[in-house]
């Protein structure tokens, strides 16, 4: 049985948006698919060896937040300084209450199940990344590289 | 009894089947694991694991609001 192929663009770098690329890479590596990620744009954060993700209620009213703040914090409150840093504190203390895996995590059953992770060189370059910024093992390419791939997948998401 | 024992409890997806195809990587065919997890979507997720990695699920079942499952290593 010839392995079934998933290609994923993944273009958003926030604590919640990580987690639709890495999740469905791991998952579909667990079921034999030949996976790969390419990341651009914002998405590029998603490979920094060190990650900061953060989520934000600024002009998301589909979040829900604890506390009801949502109602007493409408979009005003959400643009206090200080605001991203307890959204994303609460909300990583939420998912690890409910077992949910780290970003880190899928991350690296990612890696040890040779997906490969593509760094878009484009994005690279315009965000100032240096070699050292990124995880090792990731190979840098443009929009052809992820045709050469992506020409043949079963499936192929942008998130 | 199982060849391996997972304990998944309190964990939520997709790391029930991730652990599940780690310890199966370690396993020879025909060796069996057994299962224990907390999350209810896990059945469909194991069903659903099952057919597509050619692994056999032999056992599926609910008790107190844990659902245990033994897989066959394909």
């Amino acid at each position: 049985m010839a392995n079934k192929k998933l290609a994923i663009i993944a273009t958003k770098g926030t604590l919640d948006w990580a987690y639709p690329p890495f999740i469905l890479a791991s998952t579909a590596s667990a079921l034999g698919y030949e996976t790969q990620v390419f990341f651009t744009f914002y998405g590029l954060q998603l490979l920094k060896k060190k990650l900061n993700l953060k989520v934000s209620s600024l002009g998301n009213p589909g979040m829900p937040m604890p506390m009801r703040m949502d109602k007493w914090f409408p979009t005003l409150g959400a643009a206090l300084p200080g605001m991203e840093g307890i959204m994303t504190f609460m909300m990583k203390q939420k998912m690890k209450a409910k077992g949910i895996a780290s970003v880190e995590e899928l991350r690296d059953v990612c890696i040890e199940a040779d997906v490969k992770l593509i760094g878009c060189q484009m994005t690279a370059d315009l965000f100032d990344f240096k070699r050292g910024d990124v995880i090792d093992g990731i190979d840098y390419g443009g929009a052809s590289t992820f045709f050469e791939f992506a020409g043949d997948a079963n499936v192929s998401l942008f998130i | 009894m199982a060849d391996q024992e997972l304990d998944a409890r309190g964990l939520n997806c997709p790391l029930p089947i991730l652990r599940a195809k780690k310890a199966l990587n370690d396993m020879s065919s025909g060796q069996t694991l057994h299962i224990v997890a907390s999350d209810p979507g896990s059945v469909k997720d194991f069903e659903a694991f099952a057919k597509q990695t050619g692994n056999e699920l032999l056992e599926s079942g609910e008790n107190d609001g844990e659902f245990s499952f033994i897989l066959k290593k394909a």
